[in-house]
């Protein structure tokens, strides 16, 4: 009697992974539509860079199948199809690689044609950090893991609160005018960034009420004179020769964060690594107190 | 009669502009006040903001449209055209991927431009790729067109040939992502960072095109009788072709250089002069260039004023001011 009770049990444990991978999935993206996945998915296309780290940081990489033409981050989704951007995803290559899910930013022009060809369209905006505790909870429960999502969350809080403490007291409350182009667009306080920046204690020069990403009258800078920039390298190389922005103290006395090719790719995606940008802006502002 | 209004235009062009150079001054990150302008050129902080930043922005808006509305006339007149403009003869399309090109050729090399604040000589490199790429979209046209007698044919020439420079602008641009990354505020037009190194080079260009202007006036005076009758009055209409054809490149690849694609200033301003005061073209070059400098001033006042401290790109306000202008236009040609 025992020895059978051990010999089922065995077979349940054998099976239920089987079982569950076997379940319908019912997701709800971004769009408040309802995504009916007959099971977890083992192929899947990401069309936004910060979509693929995420399922990559909830262990999922291997099921990637094709990535939209800027994901290049793991290492390892390098080497997959390269599928186009958001504006000119390749729809014939994406349905030739016959994924069992797609996922793609709300901007995305091809959601409509990839339904009509039958594939399941999973849309997740990433533009705060609530987007991103968001796609990281669908996405766990896509992949079947629920409670991965919230796991990942944590460690990027975790980075945060660590990158916040690290922060020097002197630096604490300074205005920031982070630059993301140089037309000038900056990264206002409502952005992700802003928001990671709000979480090191610092202030931004572009109040909410402006916009994530505004469009800067460039005397508006000269005129707020920000104590910290933050720029790609070379933005910031060619700052003191735009027409008298020579007179902001911040550039003079170089209280500047300048990032350049991976590092301020890190600092843009609104993904699984925004605690390793956190600390990479709080290695940067230790820096800067330590030369005062 | 004539000269009365024409003295009228000059006169009322003169004092909008002198208002329109107060409000460019007065116009800044916070909305536009007098008092706030008066604060601050008492301030330490008017020799920046004001010196630096407003007045070469003013001036340097008021000489790209200038730039425009001369390369406007003198293309209305050349090709006996009333919708002869930069934009539609290929010229700004040609200058636009010359800049393309020499950004790319940057990036390859390793260094990236700023098209506001760019090195002096990388500058002149800049003016001479936009002037080269703009001879070069104008002379297609007219070999397409077989000259510039067929108003048709000439219009369709240069649709054709500013759509594929401009995709082949962009096939550049998606090749070498690079090479703009500014890419969206080139094609809107963009006077935000207009400086003292823009303004000189600007300058220049008026010193050099409206003397050509109005010394080949005249050719254009005795083209509005046709070509026969232009060469019984003496004139050498292949000299004038190639001094106006040249300026017009010229105007347009600088005012492309230092502001990307600002439209319909070329065309527009040409029609209020001939609207309000109809006269010989030693008049009306001058005072289209008067009248785009104008034009332009007005809306980039109004580009950084409207939403403040926020902006709209000036290319959109100059669409839809000239745009708005050309269906008005339209409308009465269709009621007479």
């Amino acid at each position: 009697m025992g020895r059978r009770v051990v010999v089922w049990v065995a077979w349940l444990a054998l099976l239920w992974p089987l079982a569950m991978a076997a379940q319908p999935l019912n997701l709800r993206d971004d769009r408040g539509m309802q995504i009916m996945l007959p099971s977890v998915p083992k192929r899947i296309v990401s069309l936004l860079p910060s979509l693929t780290e995420s399922v990559c940081a909830l262990d999922a990489c291997a099921r990637l199948v094709g990535t939209d033409r800027y994901s290049n981050w793991p290492a390892s989704v390098v080497a997959l199809p390269k599928l186009g951007g958001l504006d000119d995803a390749q729809i014939e290559r994406i349905a030739a690689l016959k994924p069992d899910v797609v996922l793609v930013a709300p901007s995305a022009r091809v959601t409509e044609r990839l339904e009509g060809l039958g594939l399941n369209v999973l849309v997740l905006d990433s533009r705060s950090h609530d987007d991103v505790r968001r796609s990281l909870q669908v996405l766990s429960a896509m992949l079947g893991a629920p409670e991965a999502g919230e796991r990942v969350w944590r460690g990027i809080e975790r980075d945060f609160a660590e990158a916040a403490a690290r922060v020097p007291i002197a630096m604490r409350g300074r205005r920031v005018y982070f630059e993301v182009d140089t037309t000038p667009y900056a990264a206002g306080e409502s952005s992700f960034i802003g928001q990671t920046l709000a979480r090191l204690g610092m202030t931004n020069i572009v109040p909410a009420e402006l916009g994530s990403f505004a469009k800067l009258n460039p005397e508006y800078v000269v005129r707020t004179q920000p104590d910290v920039i933050m720029a790609v390298d070379h933005s910031l190389r060619d700052m003191p020769r735009r027409p008298g922005w020579g007179a902001l103290r911040a550039l003079r006395a170089h209280r500047t964060c300048g990032f350049e090719g991976a590092r301020y790719e890190l600092l843009v995606r609104p993904g699984p690594r925004m605690g390793d940008a956190a600390r990479m802006l709080a290695d940067c502002l230790e820096t800067l107190a330590e030369q005062r | 009669m004539d000269q009365r209004r024409r003295l009228r235009l000059s006169l009322g062009l003169g004092v909008l502009t002198l208002l329109l150079v107060v409000a460019g001054l007065a116009a800044g990150s916070e909305g536009w006040s007098l008092t706030e302008l008066v604060r601050l050129l008492s301030g330490s902080d008017g020799a920046t903001i004001v010196g630096q930043i407003r007045a070469p922005r003013t001036l340097g808006a008021w000489c790209v449209g200038a730039l425009l509305g001369l390369a406007g006339a003198m293309a209305q007149g050349l090709f006996r055209n009333p919708l002869a403009d930069p934009y539609l003869l290929g010229t700004a399309a040609g200058a636009s991927l010359g800049v393309v090109l020499l950004l790319a050729a940057g990036a390859f090399a390793g260094s990236s431009f700023n098209l506001a604040t760019m090195a002096l000589l990388a500058r002149f490199g800049l003016v001479g790729a936009a002037f080269g790429g703009a001879l070069v979209g104008v002379l297609l046209t007219l070999a397409l067109a077989r000259g510039a007698q067929e108003t048709v044919r000439l219009l369709l020439a240069g649709v054709v040939v500013g759509v594929v420079l401009s995709a082949l602008a962009d096939l550049v641009t998606t090749a070498v992502p690079d090479a703009l990354r500014g890419k969206q505020v080139f094609m809107l037009g963009s006077t935000g960072f207009l400086g003292w190194g823009s303004c000189l080079a600007l300058g220049v260009g008026l010193l050099v095109c409206v003397p050509i202007a109005w010394r080949w006036s005249r050719a254009l005076d005795a083209l509005t009788l046709g070509e026969d009758s232009a060469r019984s009055l003496g004139i050498d209409l292949s000299w004038a072709r190639v001094a106006l054809v040249g300026a017009m490149a010229l105007a347009t690849g600088l005012a492309v250089s230092q502001a990307g694609l600002v439209a319909f200033v070329g065309l527009v301003s040409p029609h209020l002069v001939q609207r309000f005061a109809p006269a010989p073209h030693g008049y009306s070059v001058v005072a289209s260039a008067a009248a785009g400098g104008a034009l332009l001033l007005l809306a980039d006042v109004c580009a950084r004023s409207l939403i403040a401290p926020q902006e709209i790109p000036v290319g959109v306000l100059t669409a839809l001011l000239g745009g708005g202008y050309l269906l008005w236009l339209l409308r009465r040609w269709r009621l007479t």
